[in-house]
């Protein structure tokens, strides 16, 4: 046997210096990878925040059934951290002390439907429909996102606001999309809230009431 | 005034407060006055910025609202609650509500600086004068101008404030003086008609000349929150120019659309009360009252409307349960507004008024006769030779009243159209049945905001950049003076009197009465008996009445001097004669001239005493 062939499965049978010095920098380069892996695995830690669910009040967006096709949208890679709002909870309670003041609003919801008749519930809707509309027309000015006709097609170009148009349906090809207006949308284009004194309690939405 | 900046125009109104204001600086002359946000409470702890100010105070319980809760942007405590704040709380506790001062102010038979407000409250309850609730308003509107402004501050500006037509000499300088004592001292006074037609100048353009020419005389018909206002305002020609003048102006009627609504409410509180057979409570009827408004400017905007259903919450958190259910409909809304408030009555109708009852109140003294069209049948008759003076007016033959040419409605009220129309109709029909054309209406103002915008342009007017109405006093005034009879048992000294002013005497003019002597005693408080007259023309300074028709000459409050006894003996008499100057602010001046040495002493109108309480 003299024309021997490579036996991979040959386990050394002999441990000479050679072997010694090649287990060892097997070790080395496995502990190397594995500082790399833990180091790398802390960064993406910290680089995280925690997440909280993301709070907005904002416009209805308006829907428009996409009937041609779409791009295909590219999910851009991310690497820049996520920054996430937190409403202020005195922005909602004056909301709702408006609407309570204006339309009894709390009231009404509080209210055990089941116990009255339509017509009764009827009437305490005119009080909370008039005071809700009117709350809105004094503190905000609202308008339609988009001043076509629902139900009338549109053209969509390219670079439109995705956050103001929400397209449905099928949505495939490139932009310029052509899609019919299903809904009109609204966006709020001025807040009008009223401004708190020092020290003014704003969970307090209406005061008890006490005839003397 | 070579600082100012802005025209500044503020319409200090019965029922809410407008500031307007132009830059006198702008290249642009055909800019709009602006007007101000006024930041004010709307409830204790809430700001917002609206374009009225309601002219409301709130004398709150030390007790009633938290530490803070009534900061301002410019103040940590204001000190009196004023704006939407005061109408809200005081819709809830009338007895601390301060309402509708403006009207307290044109008063006769009580002192405005005493503290008498609000006239129903209970004995703990610190009332304030109408004259301090008059300063609120214009203190609180000063401190809001300061506070967007305050590189020019209010105090810098070239101020006009409107008053009504029909206020006497005593109201306007309370008015100026409320004023003055928030450092205001350079405010003009401006009468609200007069503002409204230079508003519809103003957003005109050099258009209103094509609109109206010689010979037109414009009727102004202002009905406001609380009151009706009416002038007529005469175009004549001088040099080729249009020139306005304002030769008639109303009286004080106490009628506005507050009343309309209120009388909506008792309609429909008669209606609900026959239904469920139970009274309605205070709170329910303002409930009511404030659906009532709501669903009358629903109906007016909406003629396809039949009716509008009202339903008023109950206090509790139970909603539904609790509500009243009632409708107002359009034969209702017809009925009790345009039939009753501006009825179709003949030109000869005169308003109705009944004999006061023996016991005199101390309440404000409202119109007995709530139809606008009766008030205005009256005002045209009796001004029918108002403007015959004039060249180039010419008067209709055997006309029973003047005939106006041209009408501008002003004030919120008139935004209906079905009231308008009436309005309208109404004096068409007085015209057509003397044979004289049809009035033409003039358009194009803000109904609402016309009187503030019109005040602001007024300053700019006043620098000699626009048209001018002439005006000059509105009434002639009179003193009460003993005749030299002898005195018969029971019978009170008949008097006569003395004209010490003519009708349209004009701004800035000043005259004496040195054959009129009087003799003053030191010490002593003199009264006179004061009297006033938007009818008689033709008297002049000195001219001795002896004998007036009932309503040619209304009594104002008693006028009174007191002589100083500084370099005098108590109880000497001085003699002295009488001067008197209408001033370019547009107030009455009084004043009495030592027969020995000159010396001047001012004679007051607002000293009116308490007599009645």
């Amino acid at each position: 046997m003299n024309n021997l062939p490579i036996d991979l499965t040959l386990q050394p049978t002999t441990l000479d210096l050679w072997h010694v010095g090649l287990a060892g920098v097997a070790a080395l380069f496995l502990l190397l990878f594995m500082i790399a892996l833990i180091g790398w695995l802390a960064a993406r830690r910290r680089a995280r925040k925690p997440v909280k669910p993301e709070i907005k009040v904002v416009e209805k967006r308006v829907e428009v059934e996409k009937i041609v096709e779409v791009e295909k949208r590219v999910q851009a890679p991310a690497p820049e951290p996520i920054i996430l709002k937190q409403a202020t909870d005195d922005a909602a309670l004056q909301l709702l002390a408006i609407l309570q003041k204006e339309a009894r609003f709390i009231d009404f919801v509080n209210e055990n439907m089941t116990a009255y008749s339509d017509a009764d519930i009827g009437a305490a809707a005119r009080i909370v429909h008039q005071g809700c509309s009117k709350a809105l027309q004094e503190h905000f000015v609202i308008a339609p996102v988009s001043t076509d006709a629902e139900g009338s097609r549109l053209t969509l170009n390219p670079g439109f606001d995705a956050a103001a148009f929400r397209l449905t349906g099928n949505i495939v090809g490139e932009a310029p999309f052509q899609g019919v207006l299903i809904h009109k949308g609204w966006k709020i284009t001025r807040v009008d809230l009223p401004k708190l004194t020092e020290g003014h309690d704003p969970s307090i939405i209406a005061p008890a009431e006490v005839e003397l | 005034m070579s600082t100012a900046r802005y025209s500044v125009g503020i319409d200090l109104g019965t029922t809410h407060c407008v500031l307007s204001y132009l830059d006198l600086t702008s290249a642009d002359e055909q800019a709009l006055p602006t007007v101000l946000a006024i930041p004010q409470l709307i409830e204790p702890g809430l700001i917002e910025s609206r374009t009225q100010l309601a002219s409301f105070v709130y004398l709150p319980h030390q007790a009633e609202i938290s530490e803070g809760a009534t900061a301002l942007p410019w103040t940590a405590k204001a000190e009196h609650l004023v704006g939407e704040v005061a109408r809200h709380l005081g819709s809830k506790t009338p007895i601390r509500l301060v309402a509708s001062a403006k009207s307290w102010l044109c008063h006769n038979g009580i002192d405005c600086k005493q503290p008498v407000l609000p006239s129903e409250a209970p004995e703990d309850v610190s009332r304030i004068s109408p004259f301090t609730a008059s300063q609120a308003y214009l203190q609180h509107l000063c401190d809001a101008w300061n506070h967007q402004f305050p590189e020019h501050r209010l105090q810098e500006q070239n101020l006009t404030i409107t008053v009504p037509a029909s206020f006497d000499p005593a109201a306007r300088e309370l008015t100026v003086e409320a004023a003055r004592s928030v450092g205001l001292g350079q405010a003009m006074l401006l009468e609200e008609p007069q503002a409204a037609l230079y508003s519809w100048i103003e957003s005109n353009h050099d258009g209103w000349r094509d609109q109206v020419t010689v010979g037109d005389v414009i009727l102004v018909v202002d009905i406001g929150g609380g009151t009706t206002d009416l002038s007529l305002i005469a175009v004549t020609e001088q040099d080729g120019n249009l020139q306005l003048t304002r030769v008639a102006v109303g009286d004080h009627i106490l009628l506005g659309g507050d009343n309309m609504d209120l009388a909506l409410a008792y309609t429909v509180k008669a209606k609900l009360e026959t239904q469920s057979g139970k009274r309605l409570e205070p709170w329910q009827i303002q409930s009511l009252t404030h659906a009532c408004r709501v669903a009358k400017e629903k109906l007016f905007i909406q003629p396809e409307l039949d009716n509008i259903p009202l339903v008023i919450a109950g206090r509790g958190s139970s909603l539904i349960g609790g509500t009243l259910r009632s409708e107002l409909n359009r034969e209702e809304l017809n009925r009790v507004l345009v039939d009753g408030f501006l009825p179709v009555v003949s030109i000869s109708d005169q308003p109705v008024s009944r004999a006061r009852s023996g016991l005199r109140s101390t309440g404000l003294v409202y119109a007995q006769d709530a139809a606008i069209t009766r008030h205005l049948a009256g005002f045209l008759s009796r001004q029918l030779g108002a403007a015959q003076d004039l060249p180039g007016i010419a008067s209709a033959e055997q006309a029973s009243f003047l005939h106006p040419t041209c009408v501008l409605f002003n004030g919120g009220v008139l935004k209906a159209n079905s009231l308008s129309e009436r309005l309208l109709q109404t004096l068409n029909q007085w015209l057509a049945n003397e044979q004289a054309p049809a009035v033409r209406q003039l358009q194009g103002i803000d109904l609402d905001l016309a009187v503030a915008r019109g005040a602001a342009y007024y300053g700019f007017v006043r620098q000699g950049k626009g048209v001018r109405i002439k005006g000059g006093l509105a009434a002639a005034y009179y003193v009460g003076v003993e005749t030299a009879m002898p005195a018969v048992p029971g019978l009170p000294p008949e008097i006569e009197a003395l004209c010490i002013a003519p009708l349209g005497m004009e701004e800035g003019a000043s005259l004496e009465l040195p054959n009129e002597e009087f003799g003053l005693v030191i010490g002593e408080p003199v009264k006179f008996r004061f009297f006033g007259s938007k009818t008689r023309r033709e008297d002049e300074a000195g001219t001795r009445l002896d004998f007036w028709a009932e309503d040619e000459l209304d009594e104002l409050d008693e006028i009174e001097i007191t002589l100083p006894e500084s370099g005098h003996q108590p109880g000497e008499v001085i003699p002295v004669h009488l001067s008197v100057t209408a001033s370019e602010v547009g107030t009455l001046e009084l004043q009495a001239i030592s027969r020995r040495d000159g010396q001047r002493w001012k004679i007051e109108f607002d000293t009116r005493l308490a007599e009645l309480i």
